[in-house]
Order: C-alpha cells, then sequence, then structure tokens
C-alpha cells in the first residue's frame, strides 16, 4: 500500500477545514447579524458547532499526522 | 454552430427560477471542498489498485472499525435519509423498523454466524459463494440479477436526489445528475473499492455532523421528547405516530397498515436478513477485512451505528410534523399543487435550523450520502460483473491486469447505465416503482438459497438453483397478480386493510419460503456432495479457526450481545 496515510488524517483535516471555517461565520454574524436569520439563530449553533469540529479535527489530524 | 452548441450546453444545466433557499458563497466553499477531497483521495490511492485482489477487494486490509463504517455507508443513500425522513413525517416513528430490527438481528447474525464461511472460503463475492456451493448455474443467475438491479438502483437514487436539489436549492436536474455521477465514477475507477471504502468513512462523518444537528435544535425547539409527543398527537388526533409495536396488532390501526406478524416475519427475518447478509453492495464491505475477527466485528460495530441512525432520520421528520407550519404531501400531489412533497422534509429542517456554512455542511451531508450509496452500488456492479460474469462465463483466462482494467472501464459503465436509468425515471416516473420491486423479487429467495446452503449440508447444486429460480419468479409472480388484481392483496398480504408496504413484506416472505421448500424438495430427490467438497463452505463440515482473543471484551459475541440488548431496550422503551 503506497504510504500509510490513514483515513482518519483524511478525516481530521476535513473536521478542521470545515470547523474553523463555519465557526469564524459565526463569529462574523455576531457583528453582521443575518437580515434572514434561521430558526433558533440565538443560540449561535455555528459557532459551538464549528468548535466542536476544530478540536475533534485537531485531535485527529495530530494524532494521526505521525503515520504519514 | 459553436455558439449554438454552447447556448444548448447553457439551457441544458440551467438552473429553474424557483427554489426554497439560496448557497452563499461560503456553502458553496464547503461543498466544493468536500468534491475537492473525494476525487484526491480517488487520485492518491490510484497507486494503490494495480491488482484485482487490490482493486475489488481493496486488498484485504481494512480494520473492523472502517470496514464497519463503510458497511453503513454504503447503504446509506440519498433514498435512505430523505426517504426514510419523508417516510417518518408520512408513518410516524413506525419507519424506525426498517433500521432497527429490519437490520439490527440480521447484521449481527452476520457477524456471528454467516462471515466465517463468507471469510474462510475467500470468495471476492456472493456469486462467487454460490458457484463453490451451488455450481456455475446459480452463481450466472444470481450475478446477472445483482448486476442489472444495482445498476438500475443506483439510477433511481440518483434521480431521487436530483429532483429534491432541484426543489430545494434550485440546482439544475442534468447538473446534478452529471457532476456527482462523473465524481463517483472517478474515484472509483483510480482507487477501486479502497478508494470507495475510504470516501464511504468520510461521507458518514459528513453525515453524522451536517445533520445532527437537526435533531438537536428540534428537540430544543419542541421542548423534549415528551413535549414532541404531546404535540404530534394534538396535531394528527392521535398518538399513533409516536408507537413502534402498540399498534400494529391490526393492519387498521396504524398510519403505514402493516401487522406486526409481518413486520417480524417479512421484515425482520426475510427482507432484513435477505438484504444484510447476501446483497453483495453492503457484504463486499467486509470481505475486505484484513483478518477473521475483523470481519466478524464489522458487522456489529455497523449495527451499533445503524442503531443510531433514526435520530437523524426518523426524529427530523417527527419534529416536522409537529414545528413546521404547513402540511407536507406526496409526490403526486406536490407535482400539481406545488406543496412540498414527504420527500423534501429533511432539506426544510436543515434550512429551517442552519445558517450560511452549516447550510453548506447540511447540503454537503446530503450530496455525501448519495454519494457513497451510489459508489457501493458501482464498486459491486464491476465486480460481480467482472469476476462472475466477464470471468466465469465470458473470458475465463484473461491475465489479472486485464481483469482490473476491465473493472475501472466497468465502473464507467455503471455509472452510464445508472444516469440511464436516472434519465428514464424521469420521463416516467413508475419506473421508480417497477425498479424497486424488482429489487425486492431477486433478494428474499437468495437469503433462502445462501442460508440454505451454509447451514444445511444436505442441499444439492440442482436443489440451491430450482429454488432460487423458483422463489424468484413466486415474487415475480405475485407481485403481477396484485398489479393486475389489486383486490389480491387480502389473500397475499393476508387482510384486505394492508398497503403497500405490507404486501412486500408478505411477498418476500411467501417467496422465501417457496425457495426453502422447493431447495429441501429437490435436494432430497438428488445426490448429495461429498463432505470433502463442502469443507469451509458448510456448517458442520467445516472446522472454524479458533479466536484467541485475550480479554472477554475483545469477543465479536460479547459486543454482538451487547448491542442485542440495547436494540431490545429501545423497541421496549419506544413500544
Amino acid at each position: 500500500m503506497r504510504g500509510h496515510t490513514s483515513i482518519w488524517l483524511f478525516s481530521g483535516i476535513l473536521l478542521l477545514t470545515y470547523g474553523v471555517i463555519i465557526m469564524a461565520t459565526g463569529l462574523w454574524e455576531l457583528g453582521h447579524p443575518l437580515a434572514h436569520p434561521p430558526v433558533l439563530y440565538e443560540l449561535h449553533a455555528p459557532i459551538w458547532w464549528g468548535a466542536i469540529m476544530t478540536v475533534a479535527g485537531l485531535f485527529y489530524t495530530i494524532r494521526f499526522r505521525s503515520h504519514h | 454552430m459553436s455558439l449554438a452548441f454552447v447556448t444548448d450546453a447553457v439551457a441544458f444545466f440551467q438552473a429553474p427560477v424557483k427554489s426554497l433557499v439560496h448557497l452563499g458563497w461560503i456553502d458553496i466553499t464547503v461543498i466544493a471542498i468536500y468534491f475537492a477531497m473525494v476525487i484526491y483521495i480517488g487520485f492518491y490511492l490510484k497507486g494503490t489498485s494495480n491488482t484485482s485482489e487490490e482493486f475489488f477487494m481493496a486488498g484485504r486490509e481494512m480494520t473492523a472499525w472502517i470496514a464497519g463504517l463503510s458497511f453503513v455507508s454504503a447503504n446509506l443513500g440519498s433514498l435512505e435519509l430523505m426517504g426514510w425522513a419523508g417516510s417518518a413525517y408520512q408513518y410516524g416513528i413506525l419507519a424506525t423498523h426498517w433500521y432497527w430490527i429490519g437490520a439490527i438481528p440480521a447484521m449481527l447474525f452476520l457477524g456471528i454466524i454467516m462471515m466465517p464461511f463468507y471469510y474462510i472460503s475467500k470468495v471476492n463475492s456472493v456469486p462467487g459463494y454460490l458457484a463453490l456451493r451451488f455450481g456455475d448455474g446459480t452463481r450466472g443467475l444470481s450475478a446477472i440479477c445483482f448486476a442489472l438491479m444495482t445498476v438500475l438502483m443506483s439510477g433511481v437514487n440518483m434521480y431521487a436526489m436530483a429532483v429534491v436539489m432541484k426543489v430545494v436549492l434550485g440546482w439544475n436536474l442534468n447538473f446534478s445528475i452529471w457532476v456527482s455521477s462523473i465524481t463517483v465514477a472517478i474515484y472509483v475507477a483510480l482507487g477501486g473499492l479502497r478508494s470507495a471504502i475510504f470516501n464511504e468513512v468520510l461521507q458518514f462523518l459528513l453525515i453524522w455532523l451536517g445533520a445532527l444537528l437537526i435533531p438537536i435544535l428540534g428537540l430544543i425547539e419542541a421542548g423534549g421528547w415528551t413535549n414532541l409527543k404531546h404535540q404530534i398527537a394534538a396535531r394528527m388526533g392521535n398518538s399513533d405516530y409516536t408507537h413502534l409495536w402498540s399498534t400494529t396488532a391490526h393492519f387498521r390501526d396504524n398510519p403505514m397498515g402493516i401487522h406486526w406478524t409481518g413486520l417480524v416475519f417479512g421484515l425482520g427475518i426475510v427482507i432484513s436478513f435477505g438484504y444484510w447478509t447476501t446483497d453483495f453492495l453492503v457484504v463486499q464491505r467486509v470481505l475486505s477485512a484484513h483478518n477473521l475477527r475483523a470481519a466478524r466485528m464489522s458487522p456489529i460495530i455497523g449495527a451499533g451505528f445503524k442503531m443510531m441512525v433514526p435520530f437523524i432520520v426518523i426524529l427530523p421528520g417527527l419534529l416536522a410534523l409537529s414545528v413546521l407550519p404547513y402540511h407536507l404531501v406526496g409526490e403526486a400531489q406536490a407535482a400539481i399543487t406545488g406543496q412540498h412533497s414527504y420527500n423534501e422534509v429533511l432539506p426544510l429542517m436543515l434550512v429551517r435550523y442552519c445558517g450560511p456554512g452549516l447550510l453548506g455542511l447540511g447540503v454537503t451531508a446530503l450530496i455525501a450520502g448519495f454519494m457513497s450509496g451510489m459508489a457501493g452500488n458501482v464498486s459491486a456492479f464491476a465486480t460481480v460483473w467482472t469476476y462472475d460474469i466477464y470471468g466465469a462465463f465470458i473470458n475465463k483466462k484473461a491475465s489479472d491486469s486485464h481483469y482490473v482494467s476491465m473493472g475501472r472501464w466497468c465502473t464507467f459503465g455503471g455509472v452510464i447505465i445508472s444516469v440511464v436509468t436516472a434519465y428514464m425515471v424521469r420521463h416516467a416516473a413508475s419506473i421508480m416503482d417497477y425498479v424497486q420491486a424488482l429489487f425486492s423479487f431477486f433478494i428474499a429467495p437468495l437469503f433462502g438459497t445462501v442460508i440454505l446452503g451454509m447451514l444445511w449440508k444436505r442441499a444439492t447444486k440442482a436443489g440451491g438453483f430450482w429454488g432460487l429460480l423458483s422463489g424468484t419468479c413466486t415474487a415475480i409472480g405475485l407481485w403481477l397478480w396484485v398489479e393486475h388484481d389489486p383486490t389480491a392483496l387480502r389473500y397475499v398480504a393476508l387482510s384486505a386493510d394492508a398497503k403497500a408496504m405490507a404486501a412486500d413484506m408478505y411477498r418476500a416472505l411467501w417467496s422465501w419460503l417457496v425457495c426453502v421448500i422447493v431447495t429441501v424438495v429437490v435436494s432430497l430427490a438428488t445426490a448429495p456432495k461429498p463432505d470433502s467438497e463442502l469443507a469451509g463452505l458448510v456448517y458442520g463440515a467445516t472446522r472454524l479457526p479458533e479466536e484467541h482473543d485475550d480479554h472477554w471484551y475483545q469477543k465479536p459475541v460479547f459486543w454482538a450481545s451487547l448491542i442485542a440488548v440495547i436494540f431490545v431496550g429501545l423497541n421496549i422503551i419506544f413500544w
């Protein structure tokens, strides 16, 4: 098998990328509220959901980076 | 001339004017990153699929977790996600049966009882096992039916996804069909099963990340599960929508028009066992495991995740019953009135709770669901065609590299047939029902043939072939009977109050019974195979390798028992 890049490293990188994008979008919306907000907008789901994805992505990226 | 071509091409991919939501550049970026990643994985793994064992079986190197997640993900197509969310809106929590009793017992049975025989015989496919056990006749019959049904189902899934993307996102139907199918063709043709499996794991993760916020935010809005039940009961006028079993004592008492015997025997035993233990689309993922223990653990891990899928599929459908300010209708009525149909419930809930970024992630989850299902169909099709039709009957003595090349071309061929099917469905929606019915004709009798082949030494070559053929013919005959004379439903499904889904359950049950009876009778009338020829294929003639687990918690049977206990507990809680 070429190299030993684990699928979990790919998953980690994708999670991290998405987490950063979504969290940044949520933070941006704090200063620039949406004209047509979704239901429960006041819970700021993009911030905490993005943060969870970022932390999980970081963990998987670092944990499986050594196999690369 | 060239200008006319460009104008035609633009019109072909032009978006419809009306849509539920418009994606912003952040959402488009999220979707584009996903497409870039899956294609990159295909190119990255290209060098690892040079032999047929690598291309078709992923080198048999997968761990239990990867094979297990891929096993569930290959089944989690767009119909599975959006269709069952729509069914939950239409029929209530009864739709959960397709995830629990319609999957969990069969997946555990595959891991504990059947996997050793598939794995020890080192076959490359389910028809390959039938060839060793019952000869080339049974192999050919099952391979041709499977190959045909797989690509047709893939096309039906493709069309279902494209319609939802059109209505919800305003995407052009041709754009959705071609972009997603070309992407799947590229990464499967390049990296074979390994690429399909890697992407399926990624897609499974994305499906959860994109869809999980809907039930979380939905339950917050509804005020918790107990409040949700009360709200649904108040809105629908009864509490039938939130009970799994207590309304199934009679066909008339529940929204699905189904009886518990149909659910337990038709769905829980025949259809479920037929699909999860003999459909090569899912079994192929488990055969890629790196050892017998991993192969046995994969379906058990898969069962654990499968049991949780209703949280992101069924619960959004139930939440929609409570929180959506309007009613959804069937496809036919939606086409006339312009209302939203049941199948759009998941995207509608997504739009309700998700703003920019999260919306892109949710749409990516829907696309990922579709692509994982299609990649599963196409890679299984390529394997069965190459090994069990082309290699077994057309060109038996080709080189290994020739078969790999055939597999790559077959991947493109499978995708093209799927696309053609999707366009056929577009012009005649009834084809979708026919394809789904066709699929059900074959799967129940096949389970009868495989299970008797594995567990009964006396089953013979002639018994296997005639049993499978007669079971399949019975299913087709019963379906034609009800199509021709709808009142025949009272005989086929045992009640005039039964509905279409109940008819499917009972048709599967009768065709399985006919297959088993014919196999037994013909086998007893023909000469049995000697035990020496059955080694590695049949229970009682096979010495299973001993597994040396250091601890009790490493044993597959422990985890299967744990999943079984949780399964029973959940059924009691939501009784």
